[in-house]
């Protein structure tokens, strides 16, 4: 219960100080954040490895990949 | 008298003129047309090998190997009110083909491959206001298992468009084909209806007459997702993004060609809860150090109430050769203890209430490392117009398990 709440307080934290305390970045400013190497998210071409990994291991989710459903696994 | 006809005539023009201004020319508000705007091709090629199959209860190969391909067509159409609207038309088909899938007969002789076919369709609009809702459906069909996908998903942009928050909704109603080991159907007898109960209870009706057939029985497995995820752009180098999901499952979740052997010799097949619930927390965060260096790393934390925690930690480092060419090295570092459910070949005992032998549920470690290479010239792969990118990918896996894997990947871009 006690790792809980220094969980979620933790979290909390994060998303208060990043929205919080950014730059304002102007659209002008972005060139290396539009580069497609900074993408938030994993490369297509990852689709396969993903699969693989949630098939061969316990955890899955939060990286865009398969939750559970839609396949034969675990 | 002329002079002022002239000036009146004058003046009638000029406020004709005037008002003209004001016929809005619908030229440039027409809407566009629904065109295609990008074609994904992603194919990959994964084989594993270890000592742990859960078909033979937790002992024997795990040879196996699959490819997959997929193609992705990406339809955009913008309006007068400059809102954007997306259709993504994915395909999917993998084969694969696994040494223990034969052992689900004991003989060895079942058949040991299988295919995975699994369209879906997405739709998705995003408004000048920056607030976004999409649709989408998917199916996933293979010899032992069916799958409908349905998802919804809510966003916002900021004004400043430096923070994004969106949160997806998925649920997926799927059916097991109870598929059993061999020793566990019961013959069916010739010439004569009847029904028999399986070792897991479930009923088998044969046919009538002379044709008897079996019947192989299917049962449902539900899964429900949230995922809430929040972007943000740090500063002109950084940004991260925290994504949180809840799922949970309700129906038969494990696999009724898994074999489970005891202490005293005795053998079922594995017998899990019908209840799950996975709490996976991640974070992206990417840094552009100078102008060719970029740092992209990954960490989630996972529990579920099987009792399974893990840790995930991933590093990749894209470095641009050139701009149009990069290459990543990448290392991820994963943990996990094992769920109370789980003991090796023959360690269960009789009075257990669950028990598998699925490695997967057990405690490991396991690295995946490898190396990506991303190409996109200016003028085309190989001066090829609208070839627009290839970006191809290996990794090693291993697990302290025994079992190793390879898997190479690859994306062809169109646009």
């Amino acid at each position: 219960m006690k790792n809980k709440i220094i969980l979620i307080t933790a979290i909390g934290l994060i998303s208060l100080g990043l929205t919080t305390g950014c730059a304002d970045v102007k659209e002008y400013q972005k060139n290396k954040i539009n580069d497609a190497e900074m993408q938030l998210n994993a490369r297509k071409v990852e689709k396969t490895e993903l699969n693989f990994q949630s098939y061969r291991e316990g955890a899955s989710g939060a990286n865009g990949g398969k939750v559970g459903g839609g396949c034969g696994c675990n | 008298m002329k002079k002022i006809c002239l000036t009146v005539v004058g003046l009638y023009f000029s406020v004709l003129s005037a008002f003209s201004q004001y016929n809005v020319d619908t030229s440039s508000y027409k809407n566009q047309k629904l065109k295609l705007d990008e074609v994904n091709l992603v194919s990959g090629y994964f084989n594993q090998n270890g000592n742990h199959s859960a078909v033979t209860g937790g002992i024997g190969t795990e040879q196996l190997s699959d490819v997959s391909n997929v193609i992705e067509l990406k339809f955009v159409k913008q309006n007068e009110l400059n809102n954007k609207y997306t259709w993504d038309f994915e395909v999917g088909f993998d084969h694969h083909t696994a040494a223990s899938q034969a052992f689900i007969n004991t003989s060895g002789a079942s058949r040991p491959y299988g295919n995975r076919f699994y369209p879906s369709l997405n739709w998705q609009v995003e408004k000048a206001n920056g607030v976004s809702f999409g649709l989408g459906t998917s199916i996933s069909s293979e010899v032992n298992y069916h799958s409908l996908g349905l998802d919804f998903s809510v966003g916002k942009t900021s004004k400043n468009k430096n923070t994004d928050i969106n949160f997806k909704g998925q649920a997926y109603l799927d059916k097991v084909v109870l598929i059993e080991p061999a020793e566990f159907v019961p013959k069916p007898i010739e010439n004569s209806p009847s029904t028999y109960t399986t070792a897991s209870g479930n009923v088998i009706s044969f046919g009538d007459g002379e044709h008897s057939k079996v019947h192989i029985p299917r049962t449902p497995r539900n899964t429900f997702a949230g995922t809430l995820t929040l972007s943000q752009i740090v500063n002109k180098n950084f940004q991260v993004a925290l994504i949180a999901e809840g799922v949970a499952q309700n129906g038969y979740l494990g696999l009724p060609f898994h074999r489970v052997y005891f202490t005293d010799g005795s053998e079922k097949i594995e017998n899990l809860p019908t209840t799950r619930f996975k709490l996976p927390l991640g974070i992206r965060m990417n840094y552009f150090l100078g102008d060719k260096i970029i740092f992209r790393s990954y960490y989630r934390y996972y529990k579920d109430d099987w009792g399974i925690k893990a840790h995930t930690a991933s590093l990749e480092i894209p470095y641009k050769v050139s701009p149009f060419v990069s290459v990543s090295p990448f290392y991820r570092y994963y943990v996990q203890t094992a769920s109370p459910y789980f003991a090796p070949y023959a360690q269960h005992a009789l009075t257990d209430t669950y028990y598998t032998s699925n490695y997967n549920l057990s405690a490991f470690t396991s690295q995946f490392y490898g190396i990506n290479v991303r190409i996109t010239p200016e003028k085309g792969v190989f001066n090829i117009p609208f070839f627009n990118m290839v970006d191809l990918r290996y990794g090693h896996y291993t697990q302290t398990t025994g079992l190793q894997a390879n898997n190479i990947g690859i994306n062809l871009r169109f646009k």
